[in-house]
């Protein structure tokens, strides 16, 4: 067996995943936020590893 | 997707045409912002994997064989994001923000388990993803258990911090930018006078990488308005999935707070480590395909596999615990001015010494 079936596996989960997801939560486009970030002047609330629950 | 692979001539316009249809579409029925954050993580797969760009590697490389070229890169690296971090936070707080954290005692301990872990798999949390895009069969198993960790790990991250933490402390404006690169400096300086003769070097596609990787984590920040991470989208893919199985995470501090709360009910699609994690992968599998896949998987002992699942666990779990891994504490945490990327640094250090010696005991020393 070689990489051909385990990279594409891979992908495939991923895939599985955003179905799975896509399936239990919604897109709006229109909600989303500025391209940017910077100079879009709302505050970043991503998540990330290093913040603490607010 | 086999035969696509075994074409090149077909497979090279094919994988570009997929990566560019999946960002168009991400950004059609997301948003922009979305799109663009995961052409970065994209670029980061691609540069990470193409240009042979790492931390556990390097780190391995230096503990055995003294070889300083890689940790060089990662310092050049983080230095350049701080020339770019630093006065972008100053000048726009709120809508930019770095990777503070809070030094503590759980904080730390994670971040030397982390390191002892990453060694035993080969794989920190980029390259956890990398790995697994790219087919390793290592990485692959231990993405699951990463994620779950992760979940796990942020499940209970306030009991933890509740054991002991300082205060949030972060190195800002001119005077932290030039404490940091001084700091840096000073590193590399040490790095070089422990290195092996002959090997006091960076090669030149690792300056290449250092200055492409920056240029996406400062494209991160800009768009985003937070740095690269990684740990906190894994979880919260487990977090989804126990939510679907019928957990309820209201006991949770972390994950019953209005903002993770937030997310557990929104899109993946929308969150900005998912968006990165999903582009480290497709961009490692692109940049693998184009190589070829033709190489064959290890033949690991049963051991070997257990150990891996369990390293995955564990790397997901100290991370939460040391607020970030080597990408959103040690990479961003320094490039932004908190002293926790300090700590986690000199702590997955030492735990890397650990872990170098621990992976040929579990049967992972085999791999192809």
């Amino acid at each position: 067996m070689t990489r051909r079936t385990t990279a594409p596996l891979a992908l495939a989960l991923l895939g599985l995943l955003i179905l799975f997801d896509h399936a239990t939560s919604d897109l709006n486009p229109y909600r989303a936020p500025p391209m940017l970030a910077l100079g879009s002047g709302t505050a970043a609330v991503g998540g990330f590893c290093g913040a603490l629950p607010q | 997707m086999t035969a696509v692979v075994a074409s090149p001539a077909l497979a090279r316009p094919a994988l570009i045409a997929g990566a560019l249809a999946a960002v168009l579409a991400v950004a059609l029925f997301a948003g922009a912002r979305f799109g663009l954050l995961l052409a970065i993580g994209l670029g980061f797969g691609m540069v990470l994997e193409g240009l042979r760009f790492g931390f556990a590697g390097p780190w391995r490389a230096m503990i055995l064989r003294r070889e300083p070229g890689g940790i060089l890169a990662q310092l050049l690296a983080i230095g350049l994001v701080a020339v770019a971090a630093f006065p972008l936070i100053a000048a726009h707080p709120g809508e930019i923000g770095g990777a503070a954290a809070p030094i503590g005692w759980a904080m730390a301990g994670g971040a030397f388990v982390f390191g002892a872990a990453m060694q035993v798999v080969l794989g920190c949390g980029s390259g956890t993803l990398v790995n697994a895009g790219s087919g390793n069969p290592v990485g692959l198993l231990a993405l699951p258990f990463f994620a779950i960790g992760s979940f796990a790990g942020a499940y209970h991250l306030m009991w933890w911090t509740g054991l002991g933490a300082l205060p949030v402390l972060v190195l800002e404006g001119t005077g932290g930018l030039m404490l940091t690169l001084g700091l840096l400096a000073a590193v590399a300086v040490v790095v070089l006078a422990l290195a092996a003769p002959g090997t006091r070097r960076v090669p030149g596609r690792l300056v290449l990488a250092a200055a492409l990787v920056a240029a996406l984590a400062v494209g991160n920040l800009v768009v985003s308005g937070q740095p690269w991470g990684v740990v906190y989208g894994l979880g919260l893919w487990a977090a989804k999935g126990a939510v679907a199985l019928g957990a309820d995470l209201s006991g949770s501090p972390f994950w019953a707070a209005p903002g993770n709360a937030a997310r557990l009910q929104a899109s993946i699609l929308t969150d900005v480590t998912t968006l990165t994690n999903l582009g480290l992968i497709g961009g490692a599998f692109l940049i693998a395909s184009w190589r070829g896949l033709g190489q064959a998987l290890p033949k690991l002992p049963l051991r070997a596999w257990i150990a891996t699942a369990v390293a995955g666990l564990v790397l997901g779990y100290s991370s939460r615990l040391a607020f970030g891994c080597n990408v959103g504490a040690f990479f961003s945490g320094i490039s932004t001015g908190s002293l926790h990327g300090w700590v986690w640094f000199a702590a997955g250090f030492a735990g890397s010494f650990v872990g170098v010696r621990l992976r040929p005991a579990l049967g992972l020393e085999g791999r192809a």
